[in-house]
């Protein structure tokens, strides 16, 4: 299992940097342009002119090795600096936004708490809530709690966030004023009256994302509960006169979990992603909203980086869900 | 079971045998009803209902239900009932089509990853690269590359059709093809493989005999969920100019187009959301039933 | 007259204002909301409304622009002219005399080396300035005294209030500015996004593209302003929810830009709680005609350029039967209410430019018909689209995506389809339309299409760039990268002269005789550009805000030191 790993993380070296390059090639090749959002008023002679400054002017590899040398290089010596007060990277460019001119890494930590604390906390809701009804569904199949449930998935699922997020706002910040429409993340929890602010503006953007989530890994712990559940071993254990208790939550659960596993390491990365619609709706500003401001706006450098943190927790996820299918079923051998 | 007929008729297609326990299966029963219903509306109701879903009339804007316009009409009087069901037929077909070019992608690459260990490297690297790839820029690419191309030799709407399922198959197909490998190396440990192997039974038959009838409850279900996630994504994909032309109604961008206005006309939300919900809960239970049906072991008792 | 009642109310709660609340900082909070967030408080380094408008909140220019367009003083003692000696006889050099005792928010004192500096800044050629623009055609700015900063133009300027004028030109401060000019600018976060400023108020806190915290400059000019000790401007969501933060949930107090659909407005208006505010300026939504063949057929590089003349368009009877088949009252009605009125120029605003050309006004289908007939165009084969020589009169339209431009185009084709032209109707991307990348098929400047539409305005109050665009040579073509501003490829050489002769004339009558004539020969005489709809901006603020005038020549936040809480 160590080497197993060990040789993952090796290989995730190149493959990281092919997808940084891939990623690099895409975003030149796609059309747009940073300067896309310069007034028809600016002459074009302006124009080129920002566009020399951006450094627009280079060869695309020529741009492609700044970058890397910008983020594997810079940007590691830049956080050794302010860790521990030394002076490695002075008068070093680190990887800057076009759009604001401001280091990218200080936007991205700047954002951080507002996702995980939203999408972060949605997400650990909603598996919460998904893997029992999941269970409960598969368990009791047609009765009235799995025929409601798979209702509220369904429909929770079909109905996208950018309609249950206008739902929510009319109903609970328009009608009922219980709940702040703007997410404020200038808000400090110091004291109690902060920590209930806090707590209130979440409530709506959580239920929406928790909402979608759930449905949709509730969805998959059924149909594999239900798989699993009429398998021979399900029947030899209850024979052996194991409680229904430990037959379902030991026994079934553990071998359903393959598939439910690896939708749960694949919607983790998607935290760090954000949520594009549910931010904006709410204005939460988060990750989410900062990429699709950034993919507007042509900002190569913040897309750039923010897809290859994105790409790198997707293999370093994925690698941890493989590690999970060898705990949960020991037959499972890589080697 | 039925003695007396398998004397003088020749074995029954195993089809039937499906067929029979899916119609035990009442929600699977509802499901279909209602499907074939939506299918029917949507390609009958034009020929009953001849009104152009883009036919712009001005003094009947904003109007409520009435004999003229059955469901109203929008704020530019143009028939909601007609454009319900023109967008239909687009919501369905890149629903229908879109999930099947995902399941397909997601499926093969899935099992021949998870069965073949050579292929699992690059494969599951491929999947982490797709899932890394930022979408909007992806997308905005593949028009620029492929819109004139394409409706030059399929017409322009033949070609924004294919344009747009071949962008949501082609970008939606990884979480399938995870969940599949996953299933897969569990199942390929499993004593019915190994005996199976043992008997000589060659890689092909091995797959499509014995692998993948196991891994059709996941499949089912992201079959499902795909149907929601395409007909959602092609509204989201006509706000970047890439979907069909702008006074082309889809469910989707009905639905998206009445939010604002959701106080006012709440109607104009409420028809294609029920719409989309609904199709996706008969599919539902259709998967459900199928899935039922198509295992011996419950086909049996 | 609606607007005009809401301004003169707003301008006599306005008068009694300052008597009534006469302490800086006694009002508390203002809570200010921008439907697009902001990235930089640097007006030079981004050309992004929402941050030139909130960088107006910190950062000022010498003279501004008031809500009728005129340039008043703020830094200044008076506005320079050629009788008081502040303007050359030969229109060649501006001298501007600062008010003395000018303070940053620093404490130090503003002289007449930081417009000089702020010149230089925007003028070095590695900085890549957003706003070279309002510097061009200057040799030099000089400081004569601590006091009188003196630009010298190259050419005689008729117009020259471009530098150190309006929002899109403020004063950054020489001393904090110091190590960021040129290839520099783009690493001085921390002074790019806590300038220190006149304005009222400044940074205390700054949210990359979330939330700008500030608070009241305390060397403020006017010891009484502003009245609100803090405020706090928000970014993000889009207009619908911006309208409803003020209009509805009361959250907060000003949201910015708030353009929805008319009914919507007056749902929100009904709720009670704020109210919208309006004012026109020179936006204008119009179609442009593709003068060159756009057909795929043509190689790469001919197509739409002057090599092949429109097969269609450019025939002058069919773009004017186009345009006389539209309802300009009708797309105000349904897209903009009292957010735009119908207009048949080009150029609306200001008043001494703006030509008395209504004819596009009515409607006349029947007429539109008749000049296609005129024109060759039938319909031999009874299809309901009329033909010429086998060819069908068949238009591609396209438009940047937006719920308004999709409604305007289903209905103009339904009024072009009733005169027997067919429509394609295209929607492209607006960060790819309005991109400009050469690389993209999709762009406004490429135009592979046979009409597109879009809006436009002109910066500051001078029409003169602005109708300049359209001469032959501007043209978008491969040899420039398709980088030129004449849109419609709309060549004349009598337009050519005219646009040479505005830029010699210096007399302000004659400059809008002629201006008013070459809008002309743009719209009613060639219906190159069809204007729609003069586009006014539309803001919400709450009912309990007070001082609120919205000024479309200038930013938006122009006035926010007067604006108070009404209690």
């Amino acid at each position: 299992m160590f080497q197993f790993t060990l040789r993952r993380l090796l290989i995730a070296i190149p493959t990281l940097l092919i997808i940084s390059l891939v990623i690099f090639l895409l975003l030149e090749a796609a059309p747009g342009d940073p300067l896309g959002d310069v007034p028809l008023t600016v002459p074009p002679e302006v124009k080129a002119k920002m566009r020399t400054a951006l450094g627009l002017d280079a060869a695309w590899y020529v741009r492609y090795f700044l970058w890397l040398k910008q983020m594997f290089w810079v940007e590691p010596m830049h956080l050794v600096d302010t860790l521990f007060g030394t002076h490695l990277a002075e008068g070093m460019q680190r990887v800057i936004s076009f759009q604001s001119r401001q280091p990218v890494m200080d936007i991205i930590a700047e954002r951080i708490p507002q996702t995980l604390m939203v999408v972060g906390s949605a997400y650990l809701v909603g598996v919460l809530i998904a893997v029992p009804i999941g269970i409960l569904s598969a368990y009791r199949q047609y009765s009235w709690f799995d025929n409601l449930g798979t209702f509220i998935s369904m429909v929770g699922f079909s109905v996208p966030t950018f309609f249950t997020g206008v739902v929510l706002i009319i109903l609970f910040a328009v009608k009922l004023k219980w709940f702040p429409s703007v997410y404020d993340t200038t808000l400090k929890v110091t004291d109690w009256a902060s920590f209930t602010a806090q707590l209130r503006q979440m409530v709506m953007p959580v239920t929406v994302l928790a909402l979608y989530n759930a449905a949709q890994i509730s969805r998959f712990m059924r149909s594999s509960m239900l798989d699993n559940l009429g398998q021979d071993y399900v029947r030899t254990a209850r024979a052996k006169g194991l409680t229904e208790k430990v037959v379902v939550l030991v026994h079934v659960l553990r071998n359903s979990l393959i598939p439910v596993v690896t939708v749960i390491a694949l919607g983790v990365p998607q935290i760090f992603g954000g949520a594009i619609i549910t931010e904006q709706v709410f204005k939460v500003n988060g990750l989410g909203q900062q990429l699709i401001l950034s993919i507007h706006a042509n900002d190569l450098p913040m897309v750039m980086s923010l897809t290859f943190i994105f790409a790198t927790l997707i293999v370093l996820f994925n690698l941890i869900a493989d590690l999970l299918y060898g705990i949960l079923d020991p037959r499972i051998r890589y080697d | 079971m039925t003695e007396t007929t398998a004397t003088f008729r020749p074995p029954r297609n195993q089809w039937w045998d499906v067929w029979d326990q899916f119609k035990t299966h009442k929600g699977a029963l509802v499901g279909l009803t209602i499907f074939v219903i939506i299918i029917a509306g949507i390609l009958i109701g034009p020929w009953l209902w001849d009104m152009a879903p883009t036919y712009v009339d001005l003094r009947a804007r904003n109007k409520g239900f009435s004999m003229a316009h059955p469901l109203g009409t929008d704020q530019l009087g143009r028939d909601i009932l007609a454009r319900m069901m023109a967008g239909g037929k687009v919501s369905l077909s890149v629903g229908l089509t879109a999930m099947g070019l995902a399941i397909f992608l997601g499926t093969t690459i899935g099992v021949l990853a998870g069965y073949f260990r050579r292929l699992e490297g690059p494969l599951m690297r491929m999947t982490d690269l797709f899932l890394a790839l930022p979408l909007l820029p992806l997308l905005l690419l593949m028009v620029t590359l492929f819109r004139e191309p394409l409706s030059k030799s399929f017409g322009p709407e033949g070609g924004i059709f294919l344009l747009i399922v071949t962008a949501i198959g082609a970008t939606s197909w990884m979480q399938t093809a995870r969940i599949v490998r996953g299933e897969v190396l569990a199942l390929k440990e499993r004593e019915f493989v190994l005996a199976a192997r043992s008997i000589g039974t060659p890689a092909h038959r091995m797959v499509l005999r014995h692998i993948l009838p196991n891994v059709m409850s996941p499949i089912m279900v992201s079959a499902t969920l795909g149907i929601a996630s395409a007909i959602i994504t092609e509204s989201a994909l006509s706000f970047l100019g890439l979907g069909f032309p702008p006074d082309f109604p889809t469910w989707g961008r009905l639905l998206f187009d009445a939010v604002d206005q959701i106080q006012l006309y709440p109607m104009r939300v409420v028809l294609p959301g029920v719409a989309i919900s609904l199709t996706v809960l008969s599919v539902n239970y259709i998967g459900d039933g199928l899935r039922d049906a198509l295992d011996p072991r419950i086909r049996g008792r | 007259m609606k607007l005009k009642t809401a301004l003169l109310g707003a301008a006599a709660t306005l008068m009694v204002a300052p008597a009534a609340f006469a302490e800086r900082g006694s009002d508390g909070d203002v809570k200010i909301l921008y439907a697009q967030a902001v990235s930089t408080m640097n007006a030079y380094l981004s050309s992004g409304t929402k941050d030139i408008e909130v960088g107006s909140l910190v950062l000022e220019p010498l003279a501004g622009f008031n809500e009728k367009g005129e340039v008043i003083p703020r830094l200044v003692t008076e506005i320079p002219s050629v009788e008081n000696g502040g303007i050359s006889e030969d229109m060649k050099s501006i001298t501007w005399h600062i008010k003395p005792g000018m303070k940053w928010s620093d404490g130090t004192p503003f002289t007449a080396n930081d417009p000089v500096f702020t010149a230089n800044y925007c003028m070095d050629p590695a900085g890549g300035c957003a706003q070279l623009a309002r510097y061009e055609g200057i040799e030099k700015v000089e400081a004569l005294d601590d006091l009188t900063v003196k630009i010298t133009f190259k050419e005689p300027k008729p117009n020259p209030f471009m530098a150190f004028v309006g929002a899109t030109s403020p004063i950054l401060q020489a001393a904090q500015f110091a190590n960021c000019t040129g290839a520099n600018a783009s690493t001085c976060t921390e002074e790019n996004f806590k300038p220190i400023g006149t304005g009222p108020f400044r940074v205390t806190e700054f949210r990359t593209n979330d939330t700008v915290m500030l608070e009241a400059n305390p060397n403020y000019r006017d010891p009484a302003k502003p009245a609100f000790a803090t405020a706090l401007v928000k970014g993000g969501g889009d207009a619908t929810a911006a309208a409803r933060a003020v209009m509805e949930t009361g959250e907060f107090d000003y949201a910015w830009n708030t353009q929805i659909s008319p009914e919507l407005q007056a749902e929100l208006a009904a709720a009670g709680k704020g109210q919208f505010v309006n004012a026109f300026g020179t936006l204008v939504e119009r179609i442009e005609m593709n003068m060159t063949d756009p057909s795929p057929d043509l190689p790469e590089g001919e197509r739409s350029t002057a090599k092949h003349p429109h097969p269609i368009l450019s025939d002058l009877r069919v773009r004017k039967a186009l345009s006389m088949a539209i309802d300009r009252q009708i797309l105000v009605d349904i897209g903009y209410g009292e957010a735009g009125r119908p207009t048949c120029n080009l150029v609306p605003a200001p008043e001494m430019f703006a030509s008395p050309n209504t004819d596009c006004l009515t409607q006349d289908v029947e007429g539109a018909k008749a000049l296609l007939d005129e024109a060759g165009w039938t319909d031999s084969d009874g299809d309901g689209i009329r033909d010429k020589d086998g060819k069908k009169l068949r238009l591609v339209y396209q438009t940047s995506v937006n719920a308004i431009r999709q409604d305007f185009q289903s209905i103009i084709k339904q009024w072009w389809n009733d005169i027997g032209v067919e429509v394609e109707l295209k929607t492209v991307d607006p960060s790819v339309f309005f991109g400009g990348d050469a690389g993209s098929p999709d762009t406004i400047q490429k135009f592979y299409a046979d009409v597109e539409m879009y809006a436009n305005n002109f910066d500051g109050t001078d029409p003169e760039p602005y109708l300049a665009q359209y001469t032959c040579e501007k043209a978008p073509n491969p040899d420039n990268q398709w980088q030129g501003e004449n849109i419609n490829r709309f060549c004349d050489p009598a337009y050519d002269e005219k646009v040479k002769e505005l830029g010699a004339t210096g007399d302000m009558t004659e400059r809008s005789t002629l201006a008013k004539r070459m809008n002309e020969m743009l719209t009613k005489d060639s219906y190159v550009v069809v204007p729609l709809v003069d586009r006014g901006r539309l803001s919400a603020h709450s009912n309990s805000l007070g001082g609120v005038i919205l000024n479309t020549w200038d930013s938006e936040l122009w006035n926010a030191s007067d604006w108070y809480r009404i209690k």
